[in-house]
């Protein structure tokens, strides 16, 4: 072999290395979301602009708290399609609770008008109670429809998908039903700078987002309960034998995921000023896709908090980009669900390639 | 006669680590052949080459004198070459013949459709000659484990293999359908088939086989007729020193204050009436055939099935039913049959799983924060003291560990919690000599220390070797309790099977 052979080959073989270090790296969707900006920059150099970064951060903080919440119960081999449902009904219940005034024309065929909802506005209208109970009452929602969740699926020994289908469609259509499909403005403005407003510099959604994210990554990777919710995950059957009461494991881990939703309706209805009972509808793909996309398996066991912050970050550039280049709403979705499978199929490689270098039968 | 099979040289490395050092020796036809080591000698490894699952790194292997070389499993089928696996690899949806006609169903007059009455028709000679009194339309999840591997055997002889490797046939099956199996080798071997029988069981390879070839990391360490190779010579082939003692001496005797009592232990159709205790330091074996109740009994024990009538208690408390927690919390343990979906957490760190039973006891707090740095240091030293032999066991998972290994992790994870009760449920199954005699140590030691161990087996000789007393279950009744004194296999045997000797 010539010495300029040798040197190839040496390259080759670092680079396959990297590559191998790369793939299989924590970092790995970080890294791609770089590569994948790199590549779409020279094409629209607005992506970078304070504007546009702006744009999309404001866009990642309820999806990343929503986001999460959904990383619990995927992680017990679960699914929460419910998590919409989740936010429009306590979106529309805070509004109904903190609301100052609501217009008759609109709202009088609510079955609360008269009772809880008035041209007075809701029942804490105008008192400094108002967003205390309202807040309360949008999360206690979001924890009510997971512990359901919950119930159903670790006691009743229900499908996962079934049940929150089902309370997906349910709760979602209540919402619509309590609010004759109108969205409850003016809310009080201590409410709305939650979405919106700064403590200086920084966003407080960014702040709450914060908070919850390193919060649900202690929960996780130090605490008995996070150990026992991979245990869980795993294998159900020897986490049973080995002491896990798997069945409040997995019931927490619904109401966890509510609760997070309830939250990210929180932060949505905010920005938005209302509430909305169709918030949240569109957003399952973007929640589920990105979790896969960060890497949290879908079989359950397997995922971490900061998988999915980097799955969100990129999901929400990717849906950045795909507006930024003015692409038909349709082409956006085939885009995106294009990439999910792209890191489910990635994610399939990366799972081999572990094994096969953790001395793992393969 | 002439040789059926040759292997010239042969080597394999996985990631570098030598699985087959130059494997050579030749098998004659129509021959009986045992192929017996220690997990992680290179049967599986050597049986995958000739099955065509792997290809050797080097040198070469001839079947009927003609060199042979198969790069997949059907072209090993091809070459008249079935492997029989430990796990049954059947589509229990499916019946029988379709089953057997897997990779080749016959089609009705050239259209796409199944010619089924063809399939069917001309499978029931051939199950009948097994003995296997099904139409062959039957779904295999009805079948019994034992009549499971006669399908098997019959996809084997309907493909015209004459080279047949079995790959620890006996281990779930029952005494009975253990007999059958036999004498249907014993038919094979007459209709001129040659098989190659691997087993840890070595009276079995004893009784069936004509040649025996023992591996050790990867070597042939032995090569003779069975009739002049005893069975200590065998074991000490297989481990490289001489082991007369198959078991540790007992270091305590037990005394009389008892751990467990149960009384009246009842489950309609499952167990009924069952009586008995455990005392402090003592073994107490549980013998039965498979289907008498024994393993039913101990998920009862533990809160993991329910029963109907009857009392438990642990040091004179009585146990409420109720789940394995409660049951671990009064100081119960145990290791399960099944240590692959109700012992282990396969892909995680054996430390891990060493932990996950004392998780609580290294909790701070109220938000239960785990000290995962103390966890880690006791498990570790849970790990030395078993020999757990892993190279990191901070991050290496316990799928990558070998049997015997990973059964140290499953008992590791108990003793990390000091039991006062140890219930295991066929703890040896499947794992080499070397592995037995350290879980043997392990029940004395323990046992020493005032522990008792319910210790279930249906292989006679190891109860006899290491329990003080043997209780013999029989249709989920406890028929008879043996002392010490009263050990002996053809006794143990007859009250096991009291309905064939009645």
């Amino acid at each position: 072999m010539s010495k300029v052979d040798q040197l190839n080959t040496g390259r080759v073989g670092s680079v396959k290395i990297m590559g191998r270090k790369i793939l299989l790296s924590e970092f790995f969707v970080l890294y791609l979301t770089i590569f994948y900006l790199l590549v779409l920059f020279p094409f629209i150099p607005r992506v970078f602009s304070p504007y546009n970064i702006k744009n999309v951060l404001s866009n990642t903080w309820p999806l990343l708290v929503i986001a999460i919440g959904q990383t619990f119960v995927l992680i017990t081999a679960g699914i929460d399609l419910s998590q919409t449902s989740v936010m429009a009904l306590s979106s529309i219940f805070g509004a109904v609770i903190m609301t100052s005034e609501a217009d008759p024309v609109l709202l009088s065929k609510s079955p609360l008008w008269g009772f809880m909802l008035t041209e007075n506005g809701g029942l804490f209208s105008g008192s400094a109670a108002a967003l205390p109970v309202g807040l309360l009452i949008m999360a206690a929602i979001g924890v009510a429809i997971g512990l359901i969740n919950g119930f159903s699926v670790a006691k009743l020994r229900m499908p996962p998908f079934i049940v929150t289908l089902v309370t997906q469609m349910f709760f979602a259509a209540v919402a619509i039903w309590l609010s004759k499909s109108e969205n409850i403005r003016h809310l009080p403005e201590s409410f709305s700078r939650l979405g919106r407003g700064n403590i200086g510099p920084i966003p407080i959604a960014l702040i709450i987002a914060v908070i919850i994210a390193v919060s649900a990554h202690l929960l996780m990777s130090r605490t008995l309960y996070g150990r026992r919710l991979y245990a869980t995950g795993i294998n159900p059957r020897a986490a049973r034998i080995s002491g896990v009461p798997t069945a409040r494991i997995i019931i927490a881990a619904y109401a966890l995921s509510g609760f997070c939703a309830a939250v990210g309706g929180i932060l949505y209805s905010a920005r938005l000023e209302q509430g909305r009972p169709t918030l949240g509808n569109t957003l399952l793909l973007d929640i589920i896709g990105a979790n896969v996309i960060g890497g949290i398996s879908l079989a359950g066991g397997k995922g971490k908090v900061l998988w999915t912050v980097f799955g969100v970050v990129f999901f929400i550039f990717l849906s950045n980009t795909l507006n930024l280049l003015n692409l038909k709403f349709f082409v956006i979705d085939i885009v995106k669900g294009m990439v999910i499978l792209l890191a489910a199929i990635l994610d399939v490689v990366r799972s081999q390639l572990a094994l096969r270098y953790s001395g793992g039968k393969v | 006669m002439g040789t059926k099979l040759k292997f010239n040289n042969i080597r394999k490395h996985f990631f570098g680590v030598t699985a087959l050092d130059g494997v050579s020796f030749e098998i004659e036809e129509k021959h009986t052949v045992g192929l017996i080591g220690e997990n992680g000698a290179g049967k599986s490894t050597l049986m995958n080459i000739l099955g065509g699952v792997l290809l050797p790194d080097d040198g070469d292997m001839s079947l009927d004198g003609e060199a042979y070389l198969p790069s997949n499993p059907r072209d090993a089928a091809r070459m008249g070459v079935a492997f029989i696996h430990q796990e049954l690899n059947l589509f229990t949806n499916l019946s029988i013949a379709e089953n057997i006609y897997i990779n080749s169903f016959p089609n009705l007059n050239k259209t796409p459709l199944i010619d089924k009455k063809k399939m069917n028709d001309s499978l029931k000679s051939l199950l009948k000659s097994l003995d296997l009194n099904y139409s062959p339309s039957t779904t295999v999840e009805n079948l019994a484990p034992g009549e499971r591997q006669l399908v098997e055997i019959a996809k084997a002889l309907h493909s015209d293999a004459y080279l047949i490797i079995f790959d620890e046939p006996t281990t779930s099956l029952t005494a009975r359908e253990t007999e059958k199996l036999f004498t249907i080798l014993k038919q094979l071997r007459s209709e001129g088939r040659t098989i190659i029988y691997i087993s840890h069981i070595l009276s079995e390879v004893k009784h069936i086989t004509d040649n025996v070839i023992v591996l050790r990391d990867g070597k042939v360490t032995g090569s003779s007729e069975t009739g002049s190779i005893e069975i200590p010579e065998m074991i000490s082939r297989m481990v490289g020193r001489e082991s007369d003692n198959l078991f540790p001496e007992r270091s305590s005797k037990p005394n009389n204050s008892p751990i467990l009592e149960v009384k009246g232990l009842s489950q309609p159709g499952i167990i009924g009436e069952v009586d008995f205790s455990v005392h402090e330091g003592e073994v107490l074996g549980v013998f039965g055939l498979m289907g008498s109740g024994r393993t039913e009994m101990a998920r009862m024990l533990f809160g993991v099935d329910s029963y109907r009538s009857g009392s438990i208690s642990i040091d004179g408390n009585p146990l409420p039913r109720n789940s394995p927690r409660s049951c671990i919390e009064r100081g119960m343990a145990f290791v399960t049959e099944d240590r692959r979906e109700e012992g282990l957490l396969m892909n995680v760190a054996i430390t891990e799983n060493i932990g996950l039973v004392s998780l609580p006891d290294y909790c701070r707090n109220l938000v239960k924060w785990v000290d995962a740095k103390r966890m880690n240091e006791e498990a570790g030293i849970i790990g030395d003291s078993l020999k757990l032999k892993a190279s990191d066991i901070r991050r290496q998972p316990a799928m990558s560990l070998s049997g015997g290994n990973q059964q140290k992790v499953v008992i590791g994870k108990w003793l990390m919690k000091k039991p006062r009760l140890l219930i295991m449920d066929e703890p040896t199954r499947g794992i080499d000599v070397g592995a037995k005699y350290e879980v043997y140590s392990i029940m004395d030691r323990l046992a020493a220390e005032n522990s008792g161990i319910l210790f279930i087996s249906s292989e006679i000789e190891e109860l006899i070797g290491i329990a003080d007393r043997i209780v013999v279950m029989s249709q989920g009744e406890l028929v008879k309790v043996f002392e010490k004194k009263d050990f002996d296999v053809t006794a143990l045997m007859a009250a096991a099977f009291r309905e064939a000797v009645a």
